[in-house]
């Protein structure tokens, strides 16, 4: 009956602020959700949030219960999946994709003794709301001087999945690490406009190869792109996106980008437990751990792996940023000046190519 | 031997126990296989069935089903006409998406203007999207004898094209970091469909598929267009006899499916999803189409199966985060309903007789 109040007051429109504070004392036993854009079983991006998951009940045992929710349209759909998940006692609701920025948001209003995470996004409007993500195109660098030095077209491919800040980020950064090592690479751009969806995701592997792409990376989650490249029977290679997909060792996958959540959500879950938990917004990358470079296998020559080892090390040492200037725009404008590397508020806006990517934006 | 023999006329008594029988197979052939999952399919079926009705949070869920319900029926009611009429408009999920993006245009182009005019504006930006986009095949068909089938389904791909284009580009929100999407409508009153009474779930899409269901069943039991609607379905060579102009027919079933679809997306923008986004749609278009037939194309049976409908997604989703179904379970479960439909209508036409002498 309190529940139903409590909606019911919110849906009116007046804000409840009482729950500041509420939860400093800690709590016994916490109930973590999960809302998933995928299947657990896609193998990419989903299926590491659930490992995540899985992370948090092996390390807090019976002081947690997990429960989740797979393949949630972004929209009207996970307003409702994710009051379910309040009104069902979730102490904490983990969303993880950017289409659940506003339903996240909107819901968190209406339960303001849940917290709410939300992955990928930027709006915190209420004190429930925290946000995280992790600086996957730290990873795109380390796959870009692996792409630049290991084709022999040089053409290069990219599918993308919707042209968000994130995603822009990865490939300019693929980009500018591919073209460091090798002058003369050319990226070629395919959008897919989903995360998940392996019949187009293969169509669109195949199209690059068509056009003579013999490295493919993806921004979308399955495992589609590499069981194209694995048509070609050894000319094309790419990468594990999110998931290490080690299924397509040692070729084509000649490494991966793995997104680890399992230390944060565990990091998260703990703070409810002991009481230390704020609001926060937290973008780790190589350094933190949350952006893990999968085995580079004997498919690629030695100092291919020796170079992608040592921007992979220095990034996570904090000597090398994936944006350094000069660069500019595709336009020919400047964006980033000799040495100078990018702020985080230009990646986290993102919306062009650097100069040298040809092809346009989907506007 | 079984052998299926044609029956005279359609028979009544499976024309209304069809769905029932469609039903009653899906929760028993679903239920074994959540059993052969290791689910208790009792509580899987009260989940899915009786939970939302009149469960611990029933009181959210009943208004959630409207907020499903509201779109299925709206767009089924308008395509149930065009296929009693042997018009089969399939495109209806791009016609949801063009009224849900000419509508928002139209509010997004006047934002932050507060007057009342600019919903019901909306409004009819939003059917007229939806029609013109139905327009495109049914001229196609009348001009061009091309089939409004393949017509009307291809161009949900355009749609979702410009769904695209408009999220990212042209409606995109200027204060939305280069994110896409659109402003929310939920922080634009004079653009905004919010729930009408508070939790529940009914907002003006709800009202105007009860309205438009009634509308309907007027139409074809009392007036002349719902006679040649009927007429031309039966009997296509009579319906000419009679003086149905069938091109005008196709146009006339069309646009209204399509402006109705449009109202759909309308509706939907404005209120529960809020946004123009990427993935706007999802799947309401298509789904009516099973709604449609479910409900025996007969507006009050419609209504009754766009709440079923809702009952399994909502349900459904219950389901799975309550008891560890996967979410493709709960899709198979739903595909089941449009199998054993299909496969008990044939009943409707046909008997099953045992043949003699093998």
């Amino acid at each position: 009956m309190l529940r139903r109040t409590l909606l019911a007051t919110a849906a009116a429109g007046l804000g409840l602020m009482t729950a500041g504070g509420a939860m400093a004392a800690g709590m016994d036993k916490v109930k973590a959700c999960f809302v998933y854009v995928g299947p657990i079983g896609d193998g990419g991006w989903t299926y590491q949030h659930h490992q995540g998951a899985l992370a948090v009940q092996e390390a807090y045992g019976d002081k947690v219960e997990i429960q989740y929710q797979e393949s949630v349209p972004e929209g009207a759909d996970a307003e409702r999946v994710l009051t379910q998940m309040a009104l069902g006692g979730c102490n904490i609701i983990f969303t993880t994709s950017f289409g659940y920025m506003d339903p996240t948001n909107a819901v968190a209003a209406k339960f303001p003794d849940v917290k709410f995470e939300h992955a990928t996004g930027f709006k915190r409007e209420h004190p429930n709301v925290s946000t995280y993500n992790a600086r996957f195109y730290e990873g795109r660098a380390v796959q870009g001087t692996i792409a630049g030095m290991m084709t022999k077209s040089n053409k290069i491919g990219y599918i993308g999945s919707f042209p968000i800040p994130e995603v822009m980020n990865g490939i300019n950064a693929y980009y500018l690490a591919a073209k460091k090592v090798n002058p003369n690479v050319e990226l070629s751009v395919v959008w897919a406009f989903t995360w998940f969806d392996p019949a187009k995701e293969a169509d669109s592997a195949k199209a690059l190869i068509d056009q003579g792409v013999d490295v493919i990376a993806a921004h979308t989650d399955s495992t589609a792109p590499l069981a194209e490249a694995a048509k070609a029977g050894g000319a094309v290679i790419g990468f594990g996106q999110a998931s290490d997909m080690e299924a397509y060792k040692p070729s084509p996958r000649v490494s991966s980008i793995i997104d680890n959540w399992a230390p944060y959500y565990v990091e998260r879950v703990g703070a409810l437990l002991d009481g230390t938990y704020e609001q926060s917004d937290v973008w780790a990358g190589i350094a933190g751990g949350e952006v893990l470079i999968g085995d580079i296998t004997d498919a690629v020559p030695a100092e291919v792996k020796a170079a992608a080892e040592k921007v992979r090390d220095d990034i996570a040492a904090g000597t090398l940023h994936p944006f350094t200037g000069p660069i500019k725009k595709q336009d020919g404008s400047d964006w980033l000046a000799e040495g100078a590397t990018a702020p985080d508020g230009d990646l986290l806006g993102m919306n062009f190519y650097v100069e040298g990517i040809t092809g346009d934006i989907p506007k | 031997m079984l052998r299926l023999e044609k029956r005279p006329n359609p028979s009544r008594f499976w024309l209304y126990a069809t769905p029932v029988v469609a039903v009653v197979l899906t929760m028993f052939f679903g239920g074994l296989l959540f059993a052969l999952m290791g689910t208790n399919p009792f509580a899987v079926i009260r989940t899915i069935f009786w939970d939302p009705l009149f469960g611990e949070f029933a009181f959210y869920l009943r208004g959630q089903l409207l907020v499903k319900a509201g779109p299925l029926i709206l767009i089924a009611i308008g395509l149930s006409l065009g296929f009693r009429a042997g018009i089969w408009n399939i495109g209806a999920e791009g016609q949801y998406i063009m009224g849900a993006i000419c509508g928002a245009a139209v509010g997004l182009a006047v934002y932050p203007t507060e007057n009342r005019l600019i919903f019901p504006l909306m409004i009819l930006a939003g059917a007229f999207g939806g029609w013109a986009w139905a327009m495109i095949p049914a001229i196609l068909k009348t001009r061009f004898n091309t089939n409004e089938i393949l017509v009307s389904l291809m161009l949900v791909y355009v749609a979702q094209t410009i769904l695209a284009k408009a999220s990212t580009g042209f409606l995109k929100n200027p204060e939305g970091m280069g994110f896409p999407g659109s402003r929310n409508f939920s922080g634009y009153p004079a653009a905004a469909n919010p729930e009408l009474i508070a939790g529940s779930g009914l907002h003006w899409g709800g009202v105007a598929a009860l309205i438009v269901a009634v509308a309907a069943w007027v139409l074809l039991s009392r007036h002349i267009i719902g006679f040649q609607i009927r007429l031309s379905g039966q009997a296509p060579r009579a319906a000419r006899f009679h003086g149905v102009n069938p091109s005008r027919l196709v146009v006339l079933c069309m646009g209204l499916s399509g402006a109705l679809a449009g109202l759909a997306g309308l509706f939907e923008v404005t209120g529960p999803a809020g946004q123009i986004s990427i993935d706007f749609n999802v799947g309401y278009g298509f789904t009516a189409i099973i709604v449609a037939f479910l409900g025996r194309l007969n507006p009050i049976g419609i209504v009754l199966a766009g709440v079923l409908m809702a009952l399994t997604y909502v349900g459904g989703e219950m389901a799975s985060t309550n008891l560890r179904l996967p979410a493709a379970a709960i899709q198979v479960f739903q595909g089941m309903l449009l199998f054993f439909l299909l496969g008990v209508d044939v009943l409707t036409n046909y008997r099953i007789r045992m043949a003699k002498g093998g």
